[in-house]
């Protein structure tokens, strides 16, 4: 038997002390949310009216040619906020309300995070507070700006990377010291226990939905499913409603600009099990177990660690993890603009970019792609490679 | 159980200084000046990359002592030679991840070899624990475990009996260097020993010789980390340093007497 809040040997709760009174009241509150069908009737009718659940699964005909496999697109880019990180941030915001907390905090890294975040908060009259690293600030402005509006404060981190890991250091530190007043929204299936599994589990509707979704289309389930994994929560989403079928899962990181230049982010194709930010999973370290400040062109994928049950996965050899680099990504971003005008986000596009392994592979001819978010947000990032001067 | 000989009738003050801030000889010669100067223990960062629990003047210091080269083992290395050098108890404290890499058996043994009196990890909790800490204890060398103010009476009690050498008290809700003190101080002290009955020193918020002789009465012994190194930094972090930071500490050390 796995100890409670592991997967195998991942997860637990490896915080300071201070934390340990609000993972517990957490816990409590997450194992009674499950079983609690007001809260779940709750917050499924915020996903459908709110958010605009069901999100279409699109059968991508173009692309799917171009390919030679028939391509389902996931479409959770059509969330309200425009990513699945919406489907988290309710969950969780309906989760302080319960605990009477009305102050939240998040991490960020691409904004999406930080943006679903604030609307929950706007959305239900709570104080929010985003952590973001001052390299994601300057990358991703469109999404400080609407945070900004939404009515939240955006905190500029400038220690370390200044990326999504030192966003979410500071968003713990400042728990630690408010702990009493303030929920932390954690923005992906990383974090101490409970974490990875509430996270997950308010997640896994993309799953669920894609599950009844592709018998209806096709009478069968996909050959395989493929999702980016930064964290690792849209891909946690997608896949974990089918661990039990005869589905491959691909996770698919970013290998920034190639493995063998040491500047990625394939925490579990290249890294060693560590502990970073609560959990033991996972991390991209250097031999004396200090953190590699990872790199990728996506704000969203640019971290060290991973969620823990993505570790146990890798193990056990349920899902596959693989690497996709910079510019195959925007090479895919741009591809789906012009086959079927959908603008993905870069992270999505990194999932989106080893479909060309499949096709070349030929192992599977159903597939379902987790298009986790849209991809207005990273004009500033695509521009010199898509949009330079000799390409207009 | 093993007494660790820093809390012999006079309040103890314990500096916590950043192994390697700027480089392993002045951490050596910064220690010397304060077990001179009064200090009945010491405490030694390892740095790590990513400290949770550490407020900027730590993170910065730990900084530092990356960029200077140190590793785990340097840090055992100086813990070392301190240990030739003084008397008092060595303690090391840092984070998990780096013990995990460097191996814990391996950290345990090396750590015993140095000297090492104990070891404080704010990051691992004893439900997470037990690897490291039984590793420890099976060479000689006592795990530290903290508190802090809003833990639970059940848990306040499960620490109470898996304490060793002495508990930890966190004086705040916040992270190191942050300043102020939990409200209801006396209450909380009192709480812990209710449960506890091994010797207790408060740190995290202690910024200098006022606050620490207030606080100097309810407990065994005061941290003084950030207030040290914020002292010994400001001057430079040389010669003039290190006599600041010992200054301090002597300071504290009439302060609470
Ligand atoms: C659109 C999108 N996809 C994916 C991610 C990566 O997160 P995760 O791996 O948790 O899904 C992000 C994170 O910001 C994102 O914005």
């Amino acid at each position: 038997m796995t100890k409670k809040g592991y997967f195998g040997p991942y997860g637990g709760r490896y915080v300071p002390e201070t934390l340990f009174p609000a993972l517990e009241e957490l816990d409590r509150a997450y194992e009674a949310i499950r079983a609690d069908g007001d809260f779940q009737e709750e917050l499924k009718v915020l996903l459908n009216k709110y958010s605009g659940r069901p999100t279409a699964l699109y059968h991508a005909e173009r692309l799917s040619d171009s390919l030679g496999i028939k391509v389902y697109l996931k479409r959770e880019d059509l969330n309200h906020t425009g990513a699945h990180k919406i489907n988290n941030a309710l969950g969780q915001a309906l989760i302080a309300r319960r605990l009477g907390k009305n102050r939240i905090i998040a991490e960020t890294g691409a904004g999406q995070h930080g943006v679903a975040s604030a609307t929950a908060a706007a959305r239900f009259g709570m104080e929010c507070t985003v952590f973001m690293g001052e390299v994601d600030i300057a990358r991703q402005r469109m999404n400080v700006d609407r945070m900004r509006l939404l009515g939240a404060q955006v905190v500029p981190v400038s220690s370390g990377n200044k990326t999504l890991k030192d966003a979410t250091n500071e968003a713990i530190r400042h728990w630690v010291a408010h702990v009493e007043d303030c929920h932390y929204i954690i923005g992906s299936v990383v974090g101490p226990h409970p974490y990875p599994s509430m996270v997950r589990d308010f997640q896994r509707v993309i799953g669920d939905e894609v599950k009844e979704q592709i018998m209806a289309e096709e009478g069968r389930l996909p050959d395989a499913l493929v999702a980016c994994v930064g964290g690792g929560s849209n891909a946690m989403g997608i896949f974990y409603p089918f661990v039990d079928d005869a589905v491959r899962m691909i996770g698919v990181e970013a290998a920034g600009h190639g493995i063998e230049t040491g500047e990625h982010a394939v925490t579990l194709s290249g890294g060693r099990v560590g502990v970073l930010h609560g959990s033991r999973s996972y991390l991209l370290q250097t031999d004396d177990g200090q953190v590699i400040e990872p790199y990728s062109l996506s704000a969203g994928l640019d971290y060290p660690g991973v969620g823990p049950q993505h570790s146990f996965f890798k193990d056990t050899g349920r899902v596959e993890y693989v690497s996709v680099t910079d510019d195959q990504a925007v090479a895919a971003y741009g591809k789906l603009c012009s086959l079927e005008g959908i603008i993905p986000a870069l992270e999505s596009s990194h999932a989106l970019a080893h479909l060309e392994v499949m096709a070349r592979d030929g192992r599977d001819s159903l597939v379902v792609v987790n298009l986790s978010g849209r991809g207005d947000k990273d004009m500033d990032s695509v521009r010199p490679f898509l949009l330079g001067e000799d390409k207009r | 159980m093993k007494d660790l000989g820093i809390f012999c009738g006079k309040k103890a003050v314990i500096p916590f200084v950043m192994t390697g801030d700027p480089d392993a000889d002045t951490t050596v010669k910064l220690v010397e000046s304060m077990v001179e100067a009064g200090a009945a223990a010491v405490e030694l960062g390892m740095p790590f990359s990513d400290p949770l629990a550490d407020g900027p003047v730590i993170q910065e210091a730990g900084q530092r002592a990356l960029a200077s080269g140190t590793t785990l083992s340097s840090v055992l290395e100086t813990a070392g030679r301190i240990t030739e050098r003084t008397s008092v108890p060595v303690i090391l404290m840092g984070y998990v991840n780096p013990i995990m890499s460097y191996g814990f058996d391996r950290f345990a043994k090396d750590a015993s070899r140095s000297g090492v009196a104990a070891v404080i990890v704010p990051d691992l909790p004893f439900d997470e624990g037990d690897e490291l800490y039984d590793a420890l204890r099976a060479q000689g060398v006592t795990p530290i475990l903290m508190v802090s103010p809003n833990i639970g009476d059940e848990r306040l009690a499960e620490i109470g009996r898996r304490a060793e050498g002495f508990v930890y008290c966190v004086s705040l809700l916040g992270v190191t260097g942050q300043g102020g003190l939990h409200q209801g101080m006396k209450e909380y002290i009192e709480r812990v020993r209710r449960h506890v009955s091994v010797p207790l020193a408060l740190g995290f918020g202690i910024d200098g010789p006022e606050r620490a002789a207030s606080v100097a009465p309810m407990v065994d012994g005061v941290v003084v980390g950030s207030a040290v190194i914020k002292a010994f930094n400001e001057a430079g972090g040389g010669p003039e340093g290190v006599a600041r930071g010992a200054k301090l500490v002597g300071d504290i050390v009439s302060a609470v007497g």
